[in-house]
């Protein structure tokens, strides 16, 4: 399927987690949750808003460590002390609120935590910097026009271009995007699509959450579906159709009964 | 752009022609420090026309070193508040340095260099303490600070009445390696008719140092970010702790700094000074052009802040006006500053 030159380490999974939960004082946000990422594949996290997606992902990305179960990276159990930590193994992340520091410019928030620097007194290579952070927005299909400006001056979409070329950039084995279309227009949606697949194509893992389970499909070789923190759908792509995947998003007799009761509000309204 | 032409689905996505490049003019003004350099200006004009001695280039040397004083501890004071935090305790911990070299000296009669160094360990500490206690805590750093301002306070009174009986520190000029240290500390040079103090120079060199880091390294960038946003500053692996205690511990050493001179041009420190000082240092980076909310600033700004200051204190005594004016005088210049640098900011921005 995926254009990975060799099958065999194509199947290892790069992450796992295995049983993990993470609770937040007496909030269990996430409970015994599985979770394969492999090369060459992505890895759709889909639920309900509050079912724990950014929770999941924010322990992959070092930010919180899981309470219970194990993580393990290349087959080797770790907990990432630090995003720093988990950014220096090769994992990148687009936040779902971006992590963009609002008054700094565009090409230094690119950078931030990954700074360029040149010459015997490590200054920042400014220009190199801008140079790239230029093209990579550009591959996007956002133009900037000034990358001096505070991200803060720019449009909502273009800060999440900002933040997803970003990941694209440094991330070197796994890229994980907390919802990146939520934002974008049609056009720009297709570019980050495309960079999804491109980025799978060059044999990184990548985790995409989503609401939107035509996008999942479009780009997903692999379906989790949490709900209140547990993993209630786990599924390949040739196991499941488009149509399953909505059914289960929305929690299938969930759904069902959504319909009848609107129908049911809908005629109260009409008697009145 | 060839490709742009030959390709009609990108034209329109190669540039956008809403967005003219700007002007250099705008650009310039952008800048978080042009609120203080108008100010400066206009203060210099001010006084130069209503003060005679102001025009004597022999006092050059006077209003520089006044501002120097607050020059130094207002550069770490706005690397701090471009982190996004505060240093109350600023101003009493100058004091605080300046006694412990005096007191370690005086008590274990050690070389004075001995007390300098320890001083400048415990300014150091005293900064590490303030950063670790904010993130240990998570309370404002307003709070914590306001804790180390009166703690510090006292601890200067008490500790020097139990030393000495006394208010102030014993004269340690005749002591071993005094001498010395006063040339480093306290010594001035003769530049024609203008007689400069040692200050000048350190606050000098420390604008420029601090300006460099602020924006060409890496440590610069992080001092912003965690400013700005330190949650999104942590997830993208910048170090926020470190940051946090080295600003910190930058605003220690600039204490020593200041400490030490007030040591070496007195021969002695009355342990009730620098209260309040805290709040001019602040001020000094506040028409610089330092946001209170932190993420945006200017150490040069900050510097022109406390020649601004320095002028002021200087021409409102040169110009003959009654000195109780002097701090009505800075709550309008900050005011002014303020409402000068958003709305010169604002305007530049939409050009
Ligand atoms: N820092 C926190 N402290 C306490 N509880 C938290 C914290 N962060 C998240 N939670 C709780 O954990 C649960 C999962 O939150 P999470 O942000 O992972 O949801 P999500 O699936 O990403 O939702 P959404 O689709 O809205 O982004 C929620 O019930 C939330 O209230
Ligand atoms: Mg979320």
């Amino acid at each position: 399927m995926s254009v990975v030159d060799n099958a065999g380490v194509a199947d290892a999974p790069i992450l796992e987690l295995d049983d993990v939960g993470k609770s937040y004082g007496n909030v269990h946000a996430l409970r015994g949750v599985g979770l394969n990422v492999r090369q060459g594949e992505v890895t759709c996290v889909l639920g309900d808003n509050g079912a724990g997606k950014s929770t999941l992902i924010k322990i992959i990305a070092g930010l919180h460590e899981h309470t219970d179960g194990t993580m393990r990276l290349d087959g080797v159990a770790c907990r990432f002390g630090s995003p720093r930590d988990a950014q220096s193994r090769g994992i990148a992340t687009v936040y779902q609120d971006l992590a963009l520091a609002p008054l700094m410019s565009v090409w230094r928030n690119f950078f931030l935590g990954n700074e360029l620097r040149r010459g015997p007194l490590r200054i920042l290579d400014i220009a190199r910097m801008k140079r790239i952070c230029g093209e990579e927005l550009v591959k996007m299909g956002v133009i900037i026009p000034d990358l001096d400006r505070p991200v803060a001056s720019l449009s909502g979409g273009q800060r999440q271009c900002i933040a997803i070329a970003r990941a694209i950039y440094f991330g070197a084995r796994v890229i994980i995007l907390d919802e990146p279309t939520a934002a974008l227009g049609v056009k720009q949606s297709g570019v980050v699509l495309k960079y999804i697949v491109k980025a799978r194509d060059a044999g990184l893992g990548v985790i995409l959450i989503t609401h939107n389970p035509h996008h999942a499909y479009l780009v997903g070789d692999h379906f989790v579906i949490l709900k209140l923190g547990r993993v209630v759908l786990d599924a390949r792509r040739d196991e499941l159709t488009l149509e399953q995947l909505t059914t289960e998003m929305a929690g299938g007799q969930e759904l069902a009964e959504l319909g009848h009761e609107l129908r049911g509000a809908d005629q109260e309204e009409r008697r009145k | 752009m060839t490709a742009a032409a030959t390709e009609p689905g990108r034209t329109e996505a190669t540039r956008d022609d809403r967005v003219a490049g700007r002007s250099l003019a705008a650009r310039l003004l952008s800048r978080p420090e042009v609120g203080s350099l108008v100010g400066a200006v206009v203060i210099f004009l001010l006084f130069m026309a209503v003060a005679a001695p102001f025009r004597n280039v022999a006092n050059i040397g006077t209003i520089l070193y006044g501002a120097s004083a607050i020059g130094i501890m207002a550069v770490p004071v706005a690397l701090l508040m471009i982190g996004g935090e505060f240093d109350l305790s600023a101003g009493v911990a100058v004091t605080t340095s300046g006694l412990s070299a005096s007191l370690i000296a005086w008590n274990f009669g050690l070389n004075v260099w001995m007390g300098v160094l320890l001083a400048l360990a415990v300014s150091l500490a005293i900064g590490a303490f303030n950063g670790w206690l904010l993130l240990r805590t998570g309370l404002p750093s307003f709070l914590v600070t306001l804790g180390t301002f009166f703690i510090l306070q006292g601890v200067n009174l008490g500790v020097t009445r139990l030393l000495t009986g006394n208010v102030a520190t014993a004269d340690i000029s005749d002591m071993d390696g005094f001498a010395a240290a006063q040339k480093v500390f306290g010594s001035e040079v003769a530049l024609g008719p203008v007689t400069l103090k040692v200050t000048v120079l350190y606050w000098v060199v420390l604008t420029v140092v601090a300006a460099y880091v602020l924006l060409r390294t890496r440590v610069g960038n992080w001092i912003f970010a965690v400013g700005g946003d330190a949650g999104a500053a942590r997830a993208m692996g910048v170090p926020v702790r470190a940051t946090k205690i080295g600003l910190f511990m930058a605003v220690g050493f600039c204490g020593w700094v200041s400490g030490m001179h007030l040591l070496f041009q007195f021969n002695t420190v009355q342990s009730g000074e620098g209260i309040g000082k805290e709040f001019i240092f602040i001020i000094a980076a506040v028409i610089g052009g330092c946001l209170l909310t932190g993420g945006y600033g200017s150490v040069v700004g900050a510097s022109v802040g406390a020649l601004i200051f320095g002028m002021t204190q200087l021409g409102i005594n040169y110009a003959g006006w009654n000195p109780d004016w002097f701090k009505t005088f800075l709550g309008v210049m900050l005011l002014l500053a303020t409402v000068v640098n958003v709305y010169v900011k604002r305007k530049a921005d939409l050009r």
